[in-house]
């Protein structure tokens, strides 16, 4: 569903990515690892269509379709979702009703009414159950004051009320502690289905041991220096990224 | 230039939808401004001597006045002499008696509007009295109101019918002699709202009033007047539109208000008149003086006012607690784009033990929009254990347009607690990325970050009110996309 050949982006001039080949077929959880600063969130902005990111060669496409070409809605629309590392405040609007905007938006793409309220009310209960969110998370406005887990498990139960088909989660595990772990990645299990794709973007192994990905890719430098399946992720917990950094120029060069 | 920030410019400039103008055959006084013209105004109104005296006091009192400068709007000197102080719709015989007499032109400018005259208003709960001009044309539902003892009316019937009333509180809020506007709408007012709630009685209805300036080269000055008896409660919106011309017209209303023990009166503002065009040409200069007397003890005074129009605005809706216990609250959303201007705010004067105010202003300015908040928090000697809260919150869209804070406190009172808190914030880049990557576009991400900016003011609006503002600030942002 995703095949992402020969990327290369750079950011305010410098090469961030330097040749990714990475395809990801339906039902496929994919891991990407790597040390900070190789990439990773790079990446993920890229995928979705962030401004600022640019794609100096290479292609990405979504069940065929060039998705570089289109704008950061529009790929929402077409069902990728990104999981921000950083999820960003919006004062004064509901988290509720951003995410019936949200909703509304893909509908309207899709050439469906608006959403029913009773219906919409009835998913968005169901789902917040499976990320076990406090209702009154619902009122409050988008992420603000939300402490750090808080705002990782509305990123979680936005992409399960929205059902994107492919989602990257761009270290959705940083600042958890071991239950709410537990709680993201049961989140994301019950998501997964054989026609949905995840790219599970993460700095350690320890939240590949509750979402068990299909793959696992090294990425260093801007390049996957490595791919293998699930134990690549013990490996790399035992001797770290050091093994994979023997060009730290590559990818470091200024601008 | 990134593609977000040309969005966000794009969306700052959008076409005015009410500069339409009804064609209908008007009754209007040459310009130009002197006794006589005043003594033709009180005549046509067939007003008592003691208010053509109060008039003319007023005007004599004007002669000898500057224009202020102390706000930071700019524009070029006003020639009083080229404006014309009345403009009515004509009217066969003694005008219209009921909603079905009104010309039926009117009319549909009103239905145009979206403004609920008749049997809408009735559904609505809303009863409407509309100013065109400078005469009230309708005053709907008067009969239910009534058997409350409730009196909504037009200024002028209100001069005629309730005398007494009307001059016991005629300036005792806003006196003539207040400021350079304020004065020359003493001299030439000609029409408004007019009510009075009995004591112990809650208005069960909203009262509207829809303010429309049609004729070319007419100033507007209406002049409101709300008295709430002891226990009263009442909750009074006014909106307001002009056509789109050229060149600048000039509206200086006075609007006054008069709380009595444990009365509350709630005022809520939708101003939309014409804001000129993208280059800055023509617009309404929206010159006003708003201010409630928290009289007795208990009373409560609430201003929320959501200014998107006119080319400048002017204008600081005040209170005057007297009255101990009392509460004043000052709630504003203003925005401007383009060359608007607007320096506004309010004023909280503590006189009473206990009295408390709060000032929430949010300002946004787009293109080259000027928004400057000003207000005075003041503490009396007498005014004991006083308390304000100020929170002036301004957002900017795009790089040419200013927003200003003015906040002047002044405490007499050692016992008196006074905050203020303000912030300045830009719509970011990371945050329309949040909403597109959720699939809302620019467009909407942008009316939806502006009116959760907004919030706090919105929820203060009546249900329908806020649903209006909302979609104006909607359109006020959209761009003709292409
Ligand atoms: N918006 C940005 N502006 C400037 N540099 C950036 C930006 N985003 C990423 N970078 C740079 O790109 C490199 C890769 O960053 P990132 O993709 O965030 O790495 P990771 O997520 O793997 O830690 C880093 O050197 C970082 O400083
Ligand atoms: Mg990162």
């Amino acid at each position: 569903m995703l095949e992402i050949r020969n990327l290369y982006a750079t950011v305010e001039g410098r090469e961030i990515l330097n040749g990714i080949d990475l395809i990801i077929r339906p039902g496929e959880t994919h891991a990407i690892m790597g040390p900070n600063g190789s990439g990773k969130s790079t990446l993920a902005n890229v995928i979705a269509g962030r401004e600022g990111y640019v794609v100096t060669g290479g292609e990405i496409r979504f069940d065929g379709k060039n998705l570089l070409e289109m704008d950061p809605e529009t790929r929402a629309c077409e069902g990728v979702f990104l999981a921000f590392q950083y999820p960003v405040e919006i004062p004064g609007v509901a988290n509720l009703y951003f995410l019936k905007a949200a909703v509304n938006a893909v509908r309207k793409y899709r050439g469906e009414s608006p959403v029913d309220a009773m219906d919409f009310w009835d998913l968005v209960h169901e789902r917040m159950e499976l990320v076990k969110m406090d209702e009154s998370m619902l009122k409050r406005s988008v992420n603000e004051g939300f402490s750090g887990g808080e705002k990782k498990r509305n990123e979680v139960f936005q992409m399960a009320v929205l059902q994107p088909r492919f989602a990257v989660m761009d270290e959705t595990d940083s600042g958890l502690d071991i239950d709410a772990l537990k709680v993201v990645a049961d989140g994301v299990n019950a998501l997964r289905n054989p026609e949905r794709g995840f790219l599970v973007i993460t700095h350690y192994q320890r939240l590949l041991d509750y979402i068990v990905p299909d793959y696992v890719h090294v990425l260093v430098n801007g390049r996957i220096a490595r791919s293998g399946g699930k134990e690549l992720a013990l490996e790399l917990e035992q001797q770290g990224y050091a093994l994979y950094n023997e060009e730290p120029g590559r990818a470091r060069r200024a601008a | 230039m990134t593609d977000s920030t040309k969005t966000l410019e794009r969306l700052a400039t959008s076409d005015y939808q009410y500069g339409f103008v009804t064609d209908i055959e008007q009754e209007t006084v040459a310009p130009g401004l002197n006794e006589d013209v005043i003594r033709l105004i009180s005549a046509k109104k067939e007003e008592p001597d003691w208010l053509l005296e109060w008039r003319l006091t007023a005007f004599r009192h004007w002669l000898t006045q500057q224009q202020p400068q102390w706000a930071r709007v700019h524009y070029p000197p006003i020639d009083y002499q080229a404006i014309s102080y009345y403009a009515a719709p004509k009217q066969k015989g003694d005008g219209p008696k009921s909603l079905d007499e009104i010309d039926p032109e009117l009319r549909r400018t009103y239905e145009k509007l979206g403004i609920p005259l008749a049997e809408q208003a009735i559904l609505a709960g809303v009863a409407v009295d509309a100013v065109f001009d400078s005469v009230s044309v309708a005053t709907s539902y008067k009969g239910k109101l009534a058997e409350l003892g409730i009196v909504f009316c037009s200024f002028s019937e209100a001069v005629r019918e309730h005398s007494a009333l009307v001059r016991q509180y005629l300036g005792s809020v806003v006196p003539y002699r207040d400021n350079y506007y304020a004065t020359l709408n003493s001299s030439v007012f000609s029409d408004g709202s007019f009510v009075y709630i009995p004591p112990g009685v809650r208005c069960p209805m909203e009262l509207s009033t829809y303010f429309r300036i049609n004729a070319s080269n007419t100033g507007q000055f209406e002049r409101t007047l709300i008295i709430a008896a002891e226990g009263a409660y009442v909750s009074y919106l006014e909106g307001c539109t002009a056509p789109q011309r050229d060149e600048n017209q000039l509206h200086a209303a006075v609007v006054e208000l008069i709380a009595l023990d444990n009365a509350t009166i709630k005022y809520s503002t939708v101003q939309n008149w014409y804001p000129g065009d993208a280059k800055g040409r023509g617009g309404i200069y929206n010159f006003v003086t708003k201010r409630g007397l928290c009289k007795g003890h208990d009373s409560r005074i609430s201003w929320t006012q959501v200014e998107t129009g006119s080319a400048i605005t002017w204008k600081y809706p005040s209170c005057i607690l007297r009255g101990e216990n009392s509460v004043g609250e000052f709630y504003s959303v203003a925005i401007t784009r383009d060359y608007q201007q607007a320096d506004t705010g309010t004023k909280m004067i503590h006189i009473g033990k206990n009295t408390r105010s709060t000032i929430v202003s949010k300002g946004i300015s787009a293109g080259h929009g000027q928004n400057a908040y000003r207000g005075l928090v003041k503490i009396m000697p007498t005014a004991e254990n006083a308390r304000n809260h100020s929170q002036c919150d301004s957002l900017l869209m795009g790089d040419q347009c200013g927003a200003h804070t003015f906040p002047y406190i002044e405490v007499q009172n050692p016992s008196a607690q006074v905050a203020h808190e303000a912030s300045t914030s830009k719509i970011s880049e990371d945050q329309l990325f949040y909403c597109r990557q959720r699939g809302i576009s620019t467009e909407n991400a942008v009316s939806l970050i502006v009116n959760g900016f907004c919030k706090e003011v919105f929820k203060e609006l009546p249900m329908e009110f806020a649903v209006e503002a909302q979609k104006l600030i909607e359109l006020k942002l959209e761009g003709s996309v292409g």
